[in-house]
């Protein structure tokens, strides 16, 4: 590996800071779209509800390596100039929003019925059932399912590459480009991801499996 | 917005398109057939009494879902080449999906697996059946059914990964779009019409796989109810 | 005096099947009813009318002043005037015992934190649970999870309290605590509509026993029919029953 030097490390290690932000971006966009995405399907008029279950098979019936040309070439049609991270980060939230956003809907009605009736017997309004008795026990069947789906946001930022966006991925190609030693590099660059996602992964299951013993 | 919409230049490369949609379709069901074969190989290995071979499995598991399926293309590419074996795109794309979705299937499997109630095991052990015919017969079969749905959402999941394989110029349709759309510079209509291409491409594989259950699963067939 | 509760001839149908079939009677304030009956009488579903969790099809139900069968009835305000215990308590597993008294206080009375939980510290001895303020529901016992319930719908002081089959869900042992919370709150002369299997309880502590049968009001009196029944049915559901 002597054809590897410090700056080349330098290169990948900012790929991977770039990993994590656009994750965290498209964690943070995918998440508030993701909200409303649940709420307009659990709680919705009848039209709001079909238009989500439109709107997630459409986006989850689309390769992200469609999804991201279609952002970075589209919004300059609407005459916007974004940069390679804008349109990252745009079509990997709306991504995200889609699936995140069926996870979500799953918890909120897994909430037993019971529950809202309860809270509606007292007078609570609408607003204030959702908000002090539905949503914190969905939030805490959401939490094991949303920690797993993360792993798969890291691994896919790994295709902003393909419209230029310089995360881990792509730091590997470059430097490839120069040293032509493509096995290494990219196992290298696998165990970047690896060290990423396997916490997360443990995680995720750990919280799942303290979930279900504290339910039983 | 001064931008005007051009479909028939994209459209006019449409043997390209369909040779493309093609490809992927061929790809799709080749890894889907055998990443099946290993992903019930990994799954058999994982719920049986040989260790190191469930600690391996484990490990291959843990590997390719906690890593990109864009790195795994790479590796998988430029591995084999630097091995001295010159393989074409279409085969390197090839073994790098059965890899991947293997893992997946693995754990999907093994899950039906688990959920096979020891009394079915007991009484089959006492009918005399060797571990293998056990599996064969009693355990695999049921556990397949069960878990079918789960593994055929994998299988559509795969096909829409395998998009990913036009970064090592397997010429699958999204390879052909990047192709046409720097060609036309009609880059938003060219992937708009193979965002529809691979809905109508996700029906026809849903369409496969049912065909598929419904002539493996007879018990489906007959009575239509899960199991 | 007009009565708190006045329920007219009212109807309902699930799909087909025919569940309440022109059932009348009326709660004068103060008075504790019973509506006892077999399974699929149609007892909880009248009772679940009364706070509008169902709807009839046809009748009309007037509560506390408010119409509940009207369209542009006020679903919250009667919510304020009626308090709910279910079979299943339905505690928030979520909150402290005291959090799940103080919960509906706090946001529809808009009362302040500290007068909340004073409230909710009264009703918690009313129940005879004070010391369990700080406790989740999952570490109570069921019939201490019931008393709880009764006691979060107590803070509300609601001029009307019904109780849907509250203890079929507890062990004989736990049944008696709850019993006893709800006897006091009797003596208290909290108004309260039982739907319940408990018939020495009834027998005790109800004004008024209604007896349903395939969704129909089959005898209506004091407490006295269910020593004197008028009518075969209720004749055999009293001999069965002990």
């Amino acid at each position: 590996m002597g054809f590897l030097n410090a700056a080349h490390f330098q290169f990948l290690f900012n790929g991977l800071l770039w990993t994590v932000g656009l994750s965290l971006l498209a964690f943070a966009g995918g998440g508030l779209l993701g909200f409303a995405v649940a709420l307009g399907s659990s709680y919705g008029p009848r039209w709001s509800r079909m238009a989500v279950s439109v709107y997630i098979k459409l986006i989850q019936g689309t390769p992200l390596l469609v999804l991201l040309p279609l952002a970075y070439f589209g919004l300059p049609s609407l005459g916007l100039n974004v940069a390679p991270l804008t349109a990252a980060a745009l079509a990997l939230s709306i991504y995200v929003s889609a699936y995140l956003g069926e996870i979500w809907r799953g918890c909120i009605e897994s909430v037993p019925r019971t529950q809202a009736e309860a809270a509606e017997c007292l007078a609570l309004r609408w607003h204030q059932r959702v908000w002090n008795v539905i949503l914190p026990q969905a939030v805490k069947i959401a939490t094991p399912p949303t920690v797993g789906f993360m792993v798969q946001i890291v691994k896919n930022t790994s295709l902003a590459s393909a419209i230029g966006f310089v995360e881990l991925a792509r730091a590997g190609q470059i430097i490839n480009n120069s040293t032509f030693e493509p096995f290494v590099i990219f196992l290298i660059v696998a165990a970047m991801y690896f060290a990423l996602c396997y916490p997360l992964s443990v995680l995720s299951r750990r919280l799942e499996r303290s979930f279900h013993v504290a339910h039983r | 917005m001064n931008y005007t919409f051009d479909f028939s230049a994209p459209l006019a490369y449409w043997p390209d398109l369909l040779a493309g949609a093609w490809t992927t379709l061929t790809l799709s069901l080749a890894s889907t057939f055998f990443g099946f074969l290993l992903g019930v190989f990994c799954a058999l290995a994982n719920t049986g009494n040989t260790r190191w071979l469930a600690r391996l499995a484990g490990v291959y598991i843990e590997v390719v879902r906690n890593t990109p399926l864009l790195v795994q293309v790479f590796i998988v590419y430029f591995g084999l080449s630097s091995m001295g074996l010159q393989v074409g795109a279409f085969t390197a794309a090839t073994v790098a999906l059965v890899v991947n979705v293997g893992a997946y299937t693995s754990e999907i499997v093994r899950a039906g697996i688990e959920s096979i109630p020891k009394s079915q095991l007991e009484a089959a052990e006492c009918t005399g059946l060797s571990r293998w015919q056990m599996l064969r017969h009693v355990v695999l079969p049921p556990a397949i059914e069960r878990v079918f749905p789960a593994v055929s959402s994998q299988y559509v999941l795969l096909m829409l990964a395998s998009s990913i394989c036009s970064q090592i110029s397997a010429e699958e349709l999204t390879a052909v779009a990047n192709r046409i759309q720097s060609d036309t510079f009609r880059s938003v209509e060219t992937y708009l019409i193979v965002a529809v291409a691979y809905l109508a491409m996700s029906l026809v594989m849903r369409g496969v796989l049912w065909a598929v259950a419904m002539i493996a699963f007879p018990r489906r067939r007959r009575l239509g109810t899960p199991l | 005096m007009s009565p708190i509760v006045e329920i007219e001839n009212i109807s309902k149908c699930f799909g087909t099947t025919r569940v309440l079939e022109g059932v009348s009677f009326t709660v004068k304030k103060g008075s504790v009813v019973a509506i006892i009956g077999q399974s699929g009488s149609g007892k909880s579903t009248a009772l679940r009318c009364i706070d509008r969790l169902e709807t009839v099809d046809q009748g009309r139900i007037r509560v506390c002043g408010h119409e509940v069968t009207a369209p542009g009835l006020d679903l919250h305000q009667l919510r304020r005037d009626v308090g709910i215990v279910f079979q299943s308590y339905n505690l928030f597993p979520h909150l402290t015992v005291q959090e799940n008294i103080m919960l509906a206080p706090r946001l529809v009375q808009k009362m302040a934190k500290t007068a909340a939980r004073e409230r909710a510290l009264a009703v918690l001895n009313q129940v005879g649970l004070a010391e369990k303020a700080d406790c989740y529901p999952s570490q109570l016992s069921g019939g201490q999870q019931q008393r709880v319930a009764i006691a979060r719908s107590l803070a509300m002081q609601p001029q009307l309290m019904l109780f849907d089959e509250v203890t079929s869900a507890l062990d004989p042992q736990l049944t008696g605590e709850v019993l006893r919370v709800m006897e006091k709150l009797a003596a208290d002369g909290m108004t309260m509509i039982l739907v319940t299997h408990e018939m020495a309880f009834a027998r005790k502590v109800a004004n008024e026993v209604i007896f349903m049968h395939k969704g129909r009001v089959w005898e209506h009196g004091p407490a006295s029919i269910l020593d004197a029944p008028a009518t075969t049915e209720l004749r055999d559901f009293v001999g069965n029953g002990l």
